[in-house]
């Protein structure tokens, strides 16, 4: 496995009301492939050191590395990288990490993704290297954010929106105005309705916090889905 | 030299002894697994070892909980950082298993429901080292972290405890099971902080 490398924040921007997105320079970055995460390490000055993992939303083979980190009030780490960190600070990787919670351009199965907030961000990858390729798989997203507000990538997403890719939006707490759904989570309704057919055999990328994973996972099983055919990633928490 | 970020290191944690390099401590007990959580009866649980001359070795669940039940008092430590102190686990050990099994191969893979498998030395599951086991705190073990039965191998990563657990295949070799394939160490000790394998 490779070495730690530095990397230096190139832009870091407030993209949703407690996250951000973070744009790095990594001399040496071999590139990573779309679905891939990487272990992040802060060095206080005395030398106490925390190290976390975080999705890429980049991918390919060189290039920004770039990351999107949601504040979690109590966190030790995710405060400091939403909060403090700027352009020109510096920290290390390790990486690319993880070779199941991948997209490859040759799959040509239908492909169902399922975000809960930031865990958009490996499924982006996916998506911009399914849109950059000829792949002729449908894609498809079920995005399930707090409020308009809270969702990365909105306007990157809907130009990304055509023939081989759909997007449908899931509001737990507020919907934009005239939404025809009630704010409220996933539910057997919304996935029978919005997620690709067992029958037509897709995979199944979920990623998010651990509770919604696990929640949207259950019912693609009870649904019919075949348990192999459902890859997840889970990001902690309850 | 690692470098140096300005300003972090306000919110830190207290540095604990009893923790492996890279680890942090939690009290909650966090999910990692690669798929959705399988449902398993126990009235069709089973669990099997298959040695090279391909004898199958087979305990039904009221057969295991026939076995000497042991109490197990253990820190734990996943490869996605978290470490949970003290933990309080009740389960089979698995030299009961093994007291059975005659074999000459050096390496057991070990087989989930739902197809996950790990691979491990046979000399880590020996010498009161790995459980079956089926109750945490007290109460029998959920399906989200492995119930009905899970392996409990607590002195390497945790995702070499796996889940699910439905029985061990014997190997010459040390062949990489489905976590190892998919980027995690072959052996994984965390004390020497072996977490990712060459990629
Ligand atoms: C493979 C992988 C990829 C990840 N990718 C991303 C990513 O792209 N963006 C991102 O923002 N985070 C991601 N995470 C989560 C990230 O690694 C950290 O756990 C998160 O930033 C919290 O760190 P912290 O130090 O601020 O909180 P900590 O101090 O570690 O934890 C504070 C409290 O929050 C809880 N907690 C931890 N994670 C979560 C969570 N996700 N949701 C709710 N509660 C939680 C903890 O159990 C604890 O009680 C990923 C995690 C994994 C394992």
């Amino acid at each position: 496995m490779s070495a730690w490398l530095t990397a230096t924040v190139v832009a870091a921007e407030m993209a949703i009301p407690d996250g951000r997105l973070l744009t790095l320079d990594v001399p040496g970055w071999d590139g990573s492939l779309p679905g891939q995460h990487l272990d992040l390490r802060l060095t206080a000055e005395d030398g106490y050191q925390a190290v976390r993992s975080y999705s890429m939303a980049s991918y390919g083979p060189a290039g920004h590395v770039q990351l999107a980190v949601d504040r979690l009030p109590d966190g030790e780490v995710s405060p400091y990288l939403v909060e403090e960190l700027m352009p020109g600070d510096q920290f290390e990787v390790k990486g690319p990490i993880g070779r199941y919670f991948v997209w490859r351009t040759m799959q040509s199965e239908p492909v169902q993704l399922v975000a809960g907030g930031s865990g958009v961000v490996p499924l982006m990858a996916m998506i911009r290297a399914h849109d950059d390729s000829e792949s002729a798989a449908p894609f498809r997203m079920l995005y399930s954010v707090r409020s308009p507000e809270h969702a990365y990538y909105a306007g990157e997403l809907a130009t990304r929106v055509g023939e081989r890719f759909r997007l449908d939006w899931v509001y737990t707490g507020r919907t934009p105005n005239g939404w025809p759904r009630p704010p409220g989570r996933i539910d057997r309704e919304i996935v029978e309705e919005l997620i690709i057919a067992p029958g037509e055999r897709p995979t199944v990328y979920v990623c998010g916090a651990t509770g919604f994973v696990e929640a949207v996972a259950s019912l693609l099983v009870e649904l019919g889905h075949d348990p192999l055919r459902i890859k997840t990633e889970r990001y902690g928490g309850a | 030299m690692a470098v140096i970020s300005r300003g972090f290191g306000s919110r830190r944690r207290g540095s604990n002894p009893d923790l492996p390099p890279g680890q942090y401590l939690t009290t909650d007990f966090p999910v990692l697994s690669a798929g959705p959580t399988p449902e398993i009866d126990r009235a069709e649980w089973q669990f099997v070892i298959r040695d090279e001359t391909g004898t199958r070795h087979e305990w039904s669940w009221d057969a295991m909980m026939a076995l000497p039940v042991e109490d197990v008092h253990t820190d734990i430590h996943c490869v996605t950082r978290w470490s949970k102190l003290g933990t309080t686990w009740r389960g089979v050990a698995l030299d009961t298993l093994f007291a059975e099994v005659e074999t000459s191969y050096d390496y057991a893979m070990i087989h989930s429901y739902g197809g996950y498998t790990t691979n491990v030395p046979l000399a880590d599951l020996l010498d009161g080292q790995a459980w079956i086991a089926f109750e945490f705190d007290g109460e029998p073990l959920v399906p989200e972290h492995g119930g009905p039965a899970r392996l409990l191998l607590p002195h390497l990563y945790f995702w070499k405890s796996a889940k699910w657990v439905r029985g061990i295949v014997m190997h010459s070799d040390d062949d990489p099971g489905f976590w190892e394939q998919n980027g995690y160490h072959t052996y994984g000790d965390p004390w020497k902080e072996q977490r990712y394998g060459d990629s």
